[in-house]
């Protein structure tokens, strides 16, 4: 099978300093992903560089099938980013900021509806505009912004930070589903032991690239 | 690429609608310049009243800034730009729409500003058909120059400072145009300005085709 994502010595570069320097990676459809490794090491640019954020200078990128140099905006449709802002309007309310994240994807109303309800965030705070929002309720919002777009590629940046313990919880079964409904997961994380329990499989990142030691096996819990 | 357009479009002017930036504050600033110009040429009448078409371009044009900035604040916090880039959503409907809020909010702005000139300034409004054409050309002129350096300016840091700079000599067609057909329209020889509005007709087809094509190179590159 194809694998839904493809690094062929990828660098990225951020100004001149090689922020991907020649990452080879395959993550096949069904896997999470568990991208671990110190600060500076290059997890978020990885992840971002999976969603076409950051330019590749040179080597090879392919994200669900397609070189995201020549097919970028469909790629983007199917993937959806909780990266560390949440991108998310201060003056609309919960529920359209919801609508415009599914409605972008192609999805449905109903969609935005449907991550409300398994966020949590229906009822009263549906109607409330984002900027009253406490900041675990703002990450809430987010996540449930990228359940909305029904992505087939999760990027998931620190996903655990700012969440209270139910709201962990509740991020760890989004992951679960995602993964047995055939999605494909990609968790960049400090937080080792818990977002390593989610990953079938564990890189490890430093300078750049991704050292081949320290590759874990486990099997995703339902 | 219109259904893209309508979605960006809703979502900007629901955000205007919600925070009351545009009713609160850009048009009182508009009036005021309306009648600041007032003070500061002369209460009589006569002078205003010969005037009137420049002032009114001027006051639309300082507008028009604070429009376009708002439009690309709304981006910049949360890193909502990076959401929008990431949505899927046709660089080239993304352009339309956020074109296509600002017109719609210096339209309502214009026909607030002609109530204040006509009350002001003692104005006439006697060529009704080439004062509304006039506007429409001018508008959609404005809107369209104004996101296209305002998605340049948005990546910037100095973005406030710059924007006008960009902005301002560029569009400087426009208000010569507009003034112009405007002061032939108000003086009942509307014969004598319809140059000036195929003069305008070209500027925004010229800026409306350029942010069509060029506007997904600019968001993903400045």
């Amino acid at each position: 099978m194809d694998p839904v994502v493809r690094f062929r010595s990828a660098v990225s570069l951020l100004g001149r300093f090689p922020a991907l320097a020649g990452v080879d990676l395959d993550v096949a459809r069904g896997e999470a992903v568990l991208v671990q490794g110190p600060n500076g090491a290059g997890k978020t640019t990885l992840l971002r560089a999976c969603a076409g954020l950051v330019g590749i200078a040179s080597g090879e990128v392919e994200v669900l099938g397609c070189d995201l140099r020549r097919h970028r905006r469909a790629v983007r449709r199917r993937v959806g980013l909780l990266g560390h802002a949440g991108f998310l309007y201060d003056d609309l309310t919960v529920l359209d900021n919801l609508r415009f994240s599914a409605r972008a994807a192609g999805r449905a109303d109903g969609d935005a509806r449907g991550a409300l309800a398994r966020l949590g965030l229906d009822g009263r705070l549906a109607d409330v505009v984002v900027a009253k929002l406490s900041a675990g309720q703002r990450r809430r919002v987010a996540i449930a912004a990228v359940v909305a777009r029904r992505p087939e590629l999760w990027l998931l940046d620190e996903p655990h930070a700012g969440l209270d313990s139910a709201g962990r919880d509740l991020l760890d079964s989004l992951v679960r589903e995602a993964v047995l409904a055939g999605g494909t997961v990609l968790i960049a994380s400090h937080e080792v032991e818990r977002a390593g329990a989610l990953a079938s499989r564990t890189v490890t990142m430093a300078g750049g690239r991704i050292h081949p030691a320290a590759v874990r096996e486990a099997a995703v819990v339902a | 690429m219109w259904r893209d357009a309508l979605l960006v479009a809703a979502k900007d002017l629901r955000v205007e609608a919600r925070s009351r930036v545009a009713t609160n504050q850009v048009a009182p600033f508009a009036a005021l310049v309306l009648v600041l110009f007032a003070f500061a040429l002369d209460p009589d009448r006569g002078v205003l009243g010969r005037a009137a078409a420049g002032l009114f371009w001027l006051a639309v044009l300082f507008s028009a800034l604070l429009a376009v900035q708002r439009s690309f604040a709304l981006e910049a916090h949360d890193d909502a730009r990076d959401g929008l880039r990431l949505s899927g959503l046709d660089p080239a409907g993304i352009f339309l729409g956020k074109a296509g809020a600002v017109a719609a909010q210096l339209a309502v702005l214009e026909l607030l500003l002609t109530g204040g000139i006509a009350v002001l300034y003692g104005s006439d409004l006697r060529g009704a058909v080439i004062l509304a054409v006039t506007a429409v050309a001018a508008t959609v002129g404005l809107a369209a120059a104004g996101t296209v350096y305002g998605v340049i300016a948005a990546g910037l840091r100095v973005r406030e400072t710059l924007l006008p700079l960009l902005i301002l000599p560029v569009v400087a067609p426009v208000l010569l145009a507009a003034t112009k057909a405007w002061d032939a329209g108000l003086s009942g020889a509307s014969g004598e300005g319809w140059p000036w509005v195929r003069l305008l007709a070209v500027f925004a087809t010229v800026y409306v085709g350029f942010g069509v094509l060029a506007f997904g190179a600019l968001l993903e590159e400045t």
